[in-house]
């Protein structure tokens, strides 16, 4: 029986680190659906956005509902500049040309953020609930953790926005628009730079969700960068096109590695859990090439 | 015209010949293989401060060592063994030639090893890199004072039993960093647990350590009594966080010393509170030398790191001040040793070898009580260990050093040295030099 609910705890957990994974999966999908671009900056997003909320709130010792508006707006300005400086002199170029430019972009943001803000630890607080939950703990020695119960919530709610977002609004319809056929997109009127900016502002936004939300966890440091790499076998199961495909291929991955660690772990010496998301996704790769929720790409040539 | 070109030539090679002449005013030259970005900063930077001011201060106050003005050079690694590797190779001839390296991580170390003993410097690892180095017939350059991770592993081990006696059937937990770092005390507290009857359960986290939910989830499950860490960067902030999460005892988890900066604690808030790590130093900056410090580097403007003056005395500062006493002692042996001002490396690993830091020596220094005594010689090259535990109190954002400064247990390290230099030496053709 308790090693039933111990069985539960780990899918739980498992689940609940998924949607971590996911909330940083879902910049990708955004910058991917609507431009094409696979943006390999956008875990150092995550880390730019956290370490500039935590710097401003540091440095002038404002609230955090002061701080986070402001950087949303440096988010913002950010989105205007990559436009302004990057992808606007690379309009119809070939989408390896424009992943190429995200990593340079990596490194400036990753350099710039080191520059300004320093590469220490910061504490980041801004009064997200933290700890085990516990009553259920107390009562049901059952242990989940009441930050990612949040991030879930936060997860919900983002991917309810977006959807209605892409669905329903008239910049949303031309996003899609502009993900299928840049030259198409332009002929009939969308402006393709003022699509960019508010898709990669949408996207640092959502990189500011993940940075805090993973910042609270671990304090901002740059290894924030690093759980991009978490959230590539996710983009490889979901689809780099789907919302809802980065919030599955999320749980399957979390599910899927905190299982593997804790069961097969012990029996080839532990840590299992970033290969085997690795090799979830690569086998899932044999199968669907598009993932679980990605377009079929057929070209004809 | 002609003329005016000629002479413009010939002025041009006067200079030529003459700036190496300028150029080759003797210097101690010192690269410091620092980390100041990517993920493992917030431990690299505290280290590398202290190891520059403690030179910076030599300059500043007494005019070098022995009058001889000592030049820290700076390389970024990033705590990335291959860019470790380039520094080293980019440094060694600089200035007047390195002295010493230090390269504060284990898998650069590795690395450096069979280049040091070829190029004759010394390779200093203070409370790192490889245990067995100990044995200074073997590896002849390389030095690990004043403790390594095998003597960490069995005073965590003593510690345990001082406080819950007999560790027979119980289980001890080591959450360790997947790397040559986090796998060294792996034997020593293998050895252990069979002699003593414990269980070991091994737990490696892969590197950063940013998601560490299933390690944590399997403590809960197997309820080992202890928890020892060897973590480093963003492993070490994220463990303490969850163990307060799953109500581990945290006076039960006990961290290495690179486990015990105030960075390690101090996102994790209150939950930290009670947190053990070892430590061969102690913290604060109510010493000598801080007060130095402060005058001599920090009000005169001249620091590496002028932002950092508030911190000066934290755990990983005071380390890098450790090393850098030992270096500049050890040059001051090279010159008495040698008469000479302008010591070679292998004239260094000479001074290294004659180290005598007696309580009373750290106090002259500036440092009395930071440590126990470091004597070193050509066959042991740890030398004598004194090894403490301090624990975190949250509610003073303090470290307190919680038990006396011990010798770790050599008779178990001692024979698990003896084998692993042996293999060393055989598997490089080494043959082990005389010590007498």
């Amino acid at each position: 029986m308790a090693f039933d609910l111990f069985l539960l705890e780990v899918i739980v957990t498992g689940l609940l680190a998924g949607v971590m994974y996911a909330l940083v999966a879902l910049g990708f999908v955004l910058i991917f659906k609507a431009s094409g671009v696979f943006n390999f900056a956008q875990g150092v997003m995550c880390l730019f956005a956290a370490l500039t909320l935590a710097g401003i709130m540091e440095k002038t010792g404002w609230p955090a509902w002061v701080a986070i508006p402001l950087t949303i707006g440096v988010m913002i300005a950010l989105a205007w500049l990559i436009e302004r400086l990057v992808l606007r002199h690379l309009i119809n170029q070939d989408p390896i040309i424009l992943f190429m430019a995200t990593i340079g972009l990596a490194y400036v943001l990753e350099g710039s953020g080191d520059i300004i803000w320093g590469s220490d630890v910061k504490v980041l607080d801004i009064g997200l609930p933290q700890g085990a939950v516990d009553w259920l703990l107390d009562t049901h020695n059952f242990y989940i953790e009441k930050l990612e119960i949040f991030a879930a919530v936060i997860a919900a709610v983002l991917v309810g926005v977006l959807a209605i977002f892409f669905q329903k609004t008239r910049i949303g319809r031309a996003l899609r628009a502009v993900a299928d056929d840049h030259q198409a997109a332009l002929s009939v009127g969308i402006s393709l730079r003022t699509i960019w900016v508010i898709v990669w502002s949408v996207a640092g936004i959502v990189a500011l969700v993940a940075g805090v939300v993973w910042g609270t966890k671990s304090g901002v440091q740059f290894s924030l960068s690093l759980i991009a790499l978490k959230a590539l076998p996710v983009l490889i199961l979901g689809g780099f096109t789907s919302i809802p495909g980065a919030i599955v291929g999320g749980l399957i991955i979390g599910v899927g590695e905190k299982l593997a660690e804790v069961y097969m772990g012990p029996l080839v010496g532990g840590a299992v859990e970033n290969w085997f998301a690795y090799m979830l996704a690569l086998a899932f790769l044999l199968i669907r090439p598009q993932g679980l929720f990605g377009e079929k790409i057929i070209e004809r040539v | 015209m002609n003329f005016s070109k000629a002479k413009f030539a010939a002025a041009i090679l006067a200079v030529a010949i003459a700036a190496p002449t300028a150029a080759s005013a003797y210097e101690l030259t010192l690269p410091s293989l620092d980390y100041r970005t990517g993920p493992y900063a917030p431990g690299g930077i505290p280290y590398a401060n202290g190891y520059h001011d403690y030179f910076n201060m030599l300059n500043q106050r007494d005019g070098g060592i022995n009058g001889v003005k000592v030049n820290v050079i700076a390389c970024e690694t990033g705590y990335n063994t291959k860019k470790g590797v380039e520094c080293y190779e980019k440094t060694k001839n600089a200035g007047s030639g390195a002295l010493v390296y230090m390269p504060l991580s284990t898998g650069i170390t590795y690395q450096l090893i069979p280049k040091v003993t070829a190029d004759k410097i010394p390779l200093v690892t203070i409370g790192y890199g490889r245990t067995s180095a100990r044995n200074g017939k073997v590896f002849e350059y390389i030095f690990n004072p004043p403790a390594t991770y095998w003597d960490g592993a069995t005073v965590a081990v003593k510690h345990a039993t001082d406080i819950d006696g007999d560790l027979k059937g119980k289980k001890i937990a080591l959450v360790y960093h997947n790397s040559a770092y986090g796998k060294e005390p792996i034997r020593t507290l293998e050895a252990m647990a069979k002699q003593r009857g414990f269980e070991l359960m091994l737990l490696p986290v892969d590197h950063p350590g940013q998601e560490q939910k299933a390690t944590w989830l399997q403590i809960r499950r197997n309820k080992p009594d202890w928890v020892f860490m060897w973590g480093w960067g963003v492993m070490n902030q994220v463990a303490i966080k969850e163990a307060s999460s799953i109500r581990f005892p945290m006076d039960h988890f006990l961290g290495i010393w690179w486990s015990g900066g105030e960075n390690d604690v101090l996102p994790a808030g209150a939950a930290a509170d009670g947190y053990k790590a070892l430590a061969f130093n102690a913290v604060g900056s109510d010493f000598a030398v801080h007060a130095d410090i402060t005058k001599h580097v920090y009000e005169k403007g001249v620091a590496i790191d002028q932002s950092y003056a508030a911190r000066i005395g934290e755990t990983h500062y005071n380390r890098g001040i450790f090393a850098g006493v030992l270096v500049s002692e050890a040059i001051k042996n090279a010159m008495s040793i040698h008469n000479t001002k302008e010591p070679t490396p292998a004239q260094v690993r000479d001074g290294l070898e004659a180290l005598n830091i007696t309580e009373d020596k750290w106090a002259e220094l500036g440092l009395a009580g930071f440590t126990g005594p470091v004597t070193l010689s050509c066959a042991d090259h740890r030398g004598s260990s004194s090894i403490a535990v301090q624990q975190w109190d949250a509610s003073a954002k303090k470290w307190n050093i919680i038990t006396d400064f011990v010798a770790p247990l050599d008779d178990v390290t001692a024979p698990l040295i003896a084998a692993d230099s042996a293999a060393y030496a055989a598997e490089n053709n080494i043959t082990p030099r005389d010590c007498n």
